[in-house]
């Protein structure tokens, strides 16, 4: 069940493009690198958008699939290719990498070549985390992508950067550690004898071993996300790190967790996902709530943020284990949302900071009147971030919000409270920031943005509305690949639990899988 | 008692490493100081040619000398990687003796000594013979160790390494001959069938085993026999102690594996819980007391502990009761890959601490390496390159290496080990990262600024090179190395 290439090598170009850039930067002089590593960012982005335009949205298999032996024993195989789950966030990779490189043009004025490297290969190992089709091969992206990270926080970050790098790669390390061994474990179990990500989600394993594995799964992906209580990297990196750091982190670095769980967790160990979906979805509202909580007590605009993100991802992961259509479509719309619309609160927070050298709100305040056109822009973002309908974080939550719903309503309505919170910290934050009272010393500093910022905040601007109010081609993309994930899904909660009373979601969940749901999904 | 020419043919490559070895202490004394440089590359085409003849003979099994010595794959891929360190060290010394002021040609001689030794080691189907490798191997190691006469701790670390290193002998040489009253015999074929009926059990069988055991983990460096290690590594000279990390342990656990499969395969289950506990050891006291190393071969020395820990784990593997002929051989292939894979990291890494000793300044404690990528961003690339790959981060070659004894580990039922294993690989992964951080993270002082000459040499450069291109290649396309070392691997019953 997977579509070939046709021929044309279109993800490995996509996924090795950024690391011909790095050759050529090497070989060019150091005041071309920004240029190359646009260029090529740009290039890449173009060269990704022919999988959108080609993708058949009519079935669940991988499609532009390409496979090759890698090492014959064990069979190991570079094998991709993109399914509905994976386009999205191949997409916004490609679509980030380039505005990043443009926040960065220049505030990073200090060894700007290992800079421009360092986002390249952040590039091609995350777009190879999200294409991967071998659970090997899955690995070796998700483990390469620490070096560059780690070299963006470390290098070019803030005061306390050392510290906030050797924390990002220690805590994500750790967590990865368990995965590989239940790779392992699961080449072994599978009966296959294979790493093949496909062949390993059809088979079956005991309970008990599920367990065992889920629970290693969820020490690597959870510290990715991050979930509560693993998310105490999360706030050091950001604020510690360069903005295209923090961009890439929150947009896309973040999906990677709940893509896992997507991709691996729920089909592969089907039982074991609706065994501890209660306790995933209790930490998931804590997550939630006590994000949101945490971000009203920030004055540095950078942690704000990334509290917010723990609270947005907290969604996510509600979205995901809700296990319906509805949840999981918005789990994944919202992992696009947070994308873009965190992205843009970073590159926002970045352009203040080259002004005025703070991040605090304090000395931030007052903006409209020096910066009316950067106030527009951090206004949208806001509100998009707090969920404004006809934004794209709205769309997202309420999806979520329906599906969590089904699951429980006790859980949706804490949820809620989420939004609620969101509303009132972001608010808050707005008011200093644009209506608050100008700080005397920052104000020789402040001056409207450049054309480059514009031009860098622009595109997202477009996707937070064209995802608020036509979030179709979006969604359209991913119903057969989500339908194919609840099928067994369903399965097993028809098979393990024939009893109603036992699962509520049972019901709903198969009532609304194989009509396609039509109704209840925005169109 | 007339010799065999076939025989000899069969040990031709130890025939030619001895003489090349004579033949430069000959040539030493009459060559002119400048042209010393000559002794180095003969060395290297004796290697060379030894390579070529070694890999021509994989994949048969014969034994010499009345079963005493004994040329299959396995040996034979030990003698492969054992010609590559040596070379890689020689080639190493070439600037580092001079940049020391140590310019002797005899070093290149005992390297080729002590190869000879490693050699007997690896294809020994006798305690004795092995024994006397080791010897030959040890020996002349306690004089490499020595070679900075003029410097305190390098004397030190000679008769440090010296006196325990005679300890470990005693104790393995009490266990041959313990073995042999116990056996009758010290062929390993002999000893198999001996121990095989006297049963499980046997005490006097097993003091002789552990005596051995005790031995071996002393060359290999396994905890708790590891003391000798970080003061030794410190003392000696930087591309000997590169050379003592990587070939001697090479040598070391290829003739172990031999012993202990080949000797005591018919009672695993009285060693294996050693090996297993001796391997959790090592992995624990190697990465945890790393962390807190300041003198980058120290650290190299702990590291090079821990990765010995890593090895074990295969060992274990191999020795597990219940698993298959099959998994018990993918333990053994995966030590052979590991230890293949760290010989190019560690020579790699010592290779940049050697270059970086600038006349009189030793480039050796971890300051020294403050700000690094400012001032030689290549030097500062290739520290991290080791460095990931020592951690055992993808895409490198220490992932693989790593993921092929796993592999092992869990096939045999013991996920638990690879969980254990990969725990530590993470503590391992802060001390690397240190090095790192410290070269890319931490501004440069200011006569540091000023110091800005590398030991560089063309011979030096051919070494990083190598290392580099081996922890790259590996890493991407192990393919035909795992080939090699699971078509070579032991035979077991």
């Amino acid at each position: 069940m997977a579509v070939s290439s046709g021929g044309f090598p279109w993800i490995t170009l996509v996924v090795f493009l950024p690391l011909l850039g790095v050759v050529a930067m090497l070989l060019a002089k150091e005041e071309m690198a920004k240029w190359i590593g646009f260029g090529v960012s740009i290039a890449v982005f173009f060269i990704s958008l022919p999988l959108w335009i080609m993708f058949n949205e009519t079935t669940p298999a991988m499609q532009f699939v390409e496979k090759h032996q890698w090492i014959v024993s064990p069979s190991i195989n570079y094998a991709v290719g993109i399914d509905g789950i994976s386009l999205p966030l191949v997409l916004l990779t490609t679509f980030l990498t380039p505005l990043c490189i443009l926040a960065s043009w220049t505030s990073i004025e200090t060894r700007v070549r290992e800079f421009m490297i360092s986002l390249l290969v952040m590039e091609t190992a995350t777009i190879g985390v999200f294409v991967a089709l071998d659970f090997v091969l899955f690995y070796v992206f998700w483990e390469t992508m620490l070096i560059p990270m780690y070299l963006l926080i470390g290098v070019w970050g803030g005061p306390n950067r050392v510290y906030a790098a050797i924390k990002f790669f220690l805590y994500t390390l750790a967590g990865s550690v368990l995965l590989l061994v239940a790779i392992i474990v699961l080449f072994f179990s599978s009966g296959a004898n294979t790493f093949d990500i496909l062949a390993i989600s059809q088979s079956a394993y005991s309970p008990t071993l599920q367990a065992w594995l889920f629970w290693a799964f969820f020490a690597a992906f959870a510290v990715k996300v991050p979930m509560f209580p693993f998310h105490t990297w999360l706030p050091d990196a950001h604020v510690e790190a360069p903005t295209a750091g923090s961009v890439i982190l929150a947009s896309v670095l973040l999906k990677m967790g709940t893509y896992g769980f997507l991709r691996f967790s729920l089909p592969m160990l089907p039982d074991a996902s609706l065994l501890f979906t209660p306790i995933i979805m209790t930490l998931s509202v804590i997550a939630i709530i006590y994000g949101a909580y945490m971000a009203f007590a920030q004055d540095d605009l950078k942690k704000l943020i990334a509290y917010s993100s723990v609270s947005h991802m907290g969604f996510v992961t509600l979205g995901i284990f809700a296990l319906n259509a509805q949840g999981i479509e918005g789990a994944i719309l919202q992992m696009v949302n947070h994308g873009i619309t965190t992205g843009g609160l970073f590159m926002c927070v970045g352009i203040i900071y080259e002004r005025t050298h703070s991040r605090q709100i304090s000395d931030n305040s007052g903006l409209a009147k020096p910066m009316p056109c950067y106030a527009t822009f951090l206004v949208i973002f806001a509100l998009s971030s707090v969920g404004l309908p006809g934004m794209n974080s709205f769309v997202g939550e309420f999806l979520v919000l329906v599906g969590t719903f089904m699951w429980s309503k006790f859980a949706a309505t804490l949820a809620a409270l989420g939004v609620i919170l969101a509303a009132a910290y972001i608010l808050w934050m707005l008011q200093r920031v644009i209506y608050g009272v100008q700080s005397e010393s920052m104000a020789s500093k402040l001056f409207d943005m450049n054309a480059r910022e514009i031009g860098m905040l622009v595109p997202l601007v477009l996707f937070v509305f064209w995802i608020g109010l036509y979030p179709k081609p979006l969604l359209d993309v991913m119903h057969a690949s989500v339908d194919h994930l609840l099928q067994k899904e369903v399965r097993v909660m028809t098979v393990e639990n024939p009893k109603p009373d036992n699962t509520k979601t049972f019901l709903l969940t198969e009532n609304s899988v194989p009509a396609s749901s039509q109704e209840s999904r925005i169109q | 008692m007339s010799i065999p020419l076939a025989d000899l043919g069969l040990i031709l490559p130890e025939l030619l490493v001895v003489l090349a070895a004579c033949v430069l202490l000959v040539l030493d004394p009459i060559t002119p100081s400048s042209k010393k440089d000559f002794l180095a590359w003969m060395c290297l085409g004796t290697l060379v040619v030894c390579f070529f003849i070694s890999a021509g003979g994989m994949g048969d099994r014969t034994f010499a000398f009345s079963d005493l010595v004994v040329v299959d794959s396995y040996a034979s891929f030990w003698k492969l990687l054992l010609y590559l360190v040596s070379g890689l060290t020689i080639l190493l010394s070439l600037g580092y003796l001079k940049e020391e002021k140590i310019d002797l040609a005899e070093l290149y001689g005992f390297i080729m000594l002590s190869l000879t030794g490693m050699m007997i080691m690896v294809s020994g189907a006798d305690l004795l013979v092995i024994y006397l490798g080791l010897e030959l191997m040890s020996i002349s190691l306690y004089i490499m160790a020595g070679f900075k006469r003029f410097e305190a701790k390098s004397i030190e670390s000679s008769a440090k390494y010296f006196i325990l290193g005679a300890f470990s002998s005693g104790l393995l040489l009490y266990g041959i001959s313990l073995l042999f009253g116990a056996t009758g015999s010290t062929r390993l074929s002999e000893i198999a069938m001996a121990v095989h009926d006297r049963g499980l059990n046997d005490p006097l069988v097993m003091i002789a085993m552990m005596l051995l055991i005790v031995g071996f983990g002393f060359k290999v460096a396994a905890v708790p026999f590891h003391m000798w290690t970080p003061d030794v590594y410190q003392g000696a000279p930087t591309s000997v102690t590169a050379f003592m990390a990587v070939a001697s342990k090479a040598a070391s656990f290829g003739a172990f594996l031999r012993v202990m499969l080949e000797g005591f395969g018919g009672i695993k289950q009285n060693w294996s819980g050693l090996i297993l506990g001796m391997c959790i050891l090592t992995l624990i006291l190697g990465n945890i007391v790393a962390i807190v190393q300041t003198n980058i071969k120290r650290m190299l020395a702990y590291s090079s502990i821990a990765h010995a820990g890593y090895a074990l784990i295969g060992l274990v593997v191999a020795g597990w009761l219940g698993t298959e002929a099959g998994v018990a051989s993918q333990g053994v292939s995966s030590i052979m890959l590991y230890l293949a894979i760290y010989s190019f990291m560690t020579m790699g890494a010592f290779a940049i601490v050697a270059i970086l000793r600038r006349g009189g300044l030793e480039g050796e404690e971890l300051d020294d390496f403050t700000g690094l990528a400012k001032r030689h961003k290549g030097a500062a690339f290739l520290m991290m390159l080791f460095m990931i790959s020592l951690a055992g981060i993808p895409p490198t070659a220490g992932f693989i290496g790593k993921f092929y004894l796993f592999m092992a580990a869990v096939n045999a039922g013991l996920a638990w080990l690879a969980v254990v294993g990969l725990v530590f690989a993470a503590v391992s992964a802060f001390y690397y990262l240190r090095v790192v951080m410290v070269m890319y993270m931490c501004e440069p002082s200011s006569d540091q600024e000023c110091e800005t000459r590398l030991a560089l040499s063309p011979a030096v450069t051919i070494v990083l090179a190598c290392a580099a291109a081996g922890v790259v290649f590996l890493g991407i396309y192990p393919g035909p190395l795992v080939s090699v070392t699971s078509s070579s691997a032991l035979l077991l019953p």
